[in-house]
Formats: C-alpha cells, structure tokens, sequence
C-alpha cells in the first residue's frame, strides 16, 4: 500500500512537472508570436492573426521553438527572412538610434530646464 | 540674448518635430518587401510532389543553370493568370522552373497542373507554409529567381506579367 502511495505521489509530480514545462514553452511561444508583426494585415500581430501568412508564421514558431532555438535566435531568423520590419521591438541600429535615445534626451533637456528653474526660484 | 536662444532652440525643435511627422506621412505603414537584395537559397528538405519522397535543396538546385522558383496554389486566382507565361518560361533552355505548392489539396492542385499545363521541373509541396517562410514570401504568387551562384537574385510579388518575363529573360540570356 505504501508503495502504491509512493507510486502515484512520482506520477503526479513528474506530471505535473510536464504540464508546467508545456505551459512555460506556451507561454514563450506566444510571446513571441505577440512581437512578430503581420505583414499581410495592417496593424496585427501574428498572434492575433488568422491570415495565411501568419499561420505559417505560427507552425515556423513552433518548429524552431522544438529545434531549441531560444527567442533571439528566431527574432534573428524573421530579421533575416523579413528584415527589421517583421519584429515590433525595434533593435538599437543607425536606423532606429532616433527612436531610441530621443525620448531619453527629451527627458534630460526638460528635466535640466525644470532643474533651472528651480534654482533661479531659490 | 537668451529669449533669441530660446526661440532659437524651439525653432530646431519644431522643424525636427516637422521633418520627421512629414517624412512618417509619406512613407507607408504597410509592408514593402525588397525586392533587389541577393540571399542565399535556404538549406531545406520538402517532399516531392510526384514521387511523394522527401528531397534535400542541394539536390533539387543541383545542374549549373538558372532557376525560377514559383510559389502557387490551385485556389489562388491570380496565379491562374500567370500560369501561360510559366508554360511559356519552361520551353527556354537556360531556365529550370520549381513550383512550391503552397497550403494545397493534393487533388486540387494535381487537377489544376493537369487543366493548365506543367511548366515546372519539379513540384514541392508546402503544405503549412514553412518552406516559404524560408524562401522568405509572404503570399502567393511569389517568383524567385535564382542565378547560376544559387543567390536569389529577383523577388516577384504578385502575379508574373509580360514585363516581368521580358526582364527574367534579359538577365538569363
């Protein structure tokens, strides 16, 4: 009886175990898909698309999810095939270097006028 | 002095902010895939469409020639369209035409090879899209044209037409 007792505690831990790793290869796969873009819908990510294209995208995912390939390597792979366009998280190229740091030296030019001011005040 | 610097400073700022909404309006927010960049073929393996076996890329773009890869499907209209010029590309000697059936029924596409005519060497079958991926489309129909150093030289959008091939045989020439 205690070994049967033994035996379906391993089962339902290495079960369990299993169901989890599944979940969390889900939850990678569909962030992933969350962040490719549709290139045949406007304003869609692959994820929330049912079109051809992203279908494809979809089974390609998967297929390289189970090959090992971690998330930069397939963002590497649709960059390849698609260009920048393809992946919504812009990489920090001479491309997008504006997008980037723009917002930062906003940040820093309206924090050094409020800084400013606020000693003129004193 | 420092109310013209200021002015000054909001000036470039406006202008910036002007340059860049003007430039954001005139460039379109849709794909535009580039057509002109030389890749390499992707290394994959599909399945025959005749013979049913699975096939390695080396093999199928193995003879010293150019290569046209052609991505159709029995339900897509437009490559109806296209379909006599593909019939009339694969009487030239120069030029080895694969199809890449793409997210097809079998019997569909068979009967569609069978009304129209075959004008490919050899057929692959993608049936969930993946080796077009590769190839890096995104629809159908979709012409690669592949030069003698196995690059992918022309990416064709859309159905082929007579300026299209006019171009195709210019470059194979």
């Amino acid at each position: 009886m205690k070994i049967l007792r033994i035996f379906i505690v391993l089962f339902m831990v290495t079960n369990f175990t299993e169901l989890r790793s599944d979940e969390t290869n889900d939850a990678l796969k569909n962030k992933i898909l969350k962040n490719i873009r549709c290139l045949i819908c406007q304003g869609q990510s692959v994820y929330d698309s049912e079109s051809d294209f992203a279908s494809s995208i979809k089974f390609i995912v998967d297929k390289k999810t189970n090959e090992g390939l971690n998330e930069e390597q397939i963002y590497q792979f649709l960059r390849k095939k698609y260009g920048d366009w393809i992946i919504y998280d812009p990489q920090l190229n001479k491309n997008t270097y504006i997008l980037w740091l723009l917002p930062l030296l906003l940040f820093l030019f309206g924090g050094a006028i409020i800084f400013k001011k606020l000693n003129n005040q004193k | 002095m420092k109310n013209k610097l200021s002015l000054f400073v909001i000036a470039i700022f406006l202008s910036f902010c002007f340059v860049i909404f003007y430039k954001g309006l005139n460039t379109p927010n849709n794909y535009t895939p580039k057509v002109s960049e030389k890749k390499n073929i992707p290394n994959f393996k599909a399945k025959d469409f005749d013979s049913n076996n699975f096939i390695n890329s080396d093999k199928i773009f193995e003879e010293n020639t150019f290569y046209i890869v052609n991505i159709w499907a029995s339900w897509c209209v437009p490559c109806r369209a296209e379909h006599p010029l593909l019939m009339q590309l694969s009487n030239n000697q120069s030029i080895q035409l694969i199809g890449l059936n793409y997210r097809d029924n079998f019997n569909n596409a068979q009967k569609f090879i069978n009304e129209f005519g075959n004008p490919y060497s050899r057929i692959l079958i993608d049936k969930d899209g993946t080796l077009g991926i590769e190839f890096g489309a995104y629809g159908v129909p979709e012409t690669f044209l592949i030069d003698k150093n196995k690059n992918i030289i022309k990416k064709y959008v859309g159905p082929i037409n007579q300026e299209i091939m006019n171009e195709i045989k210019l470059i194979i020439k």
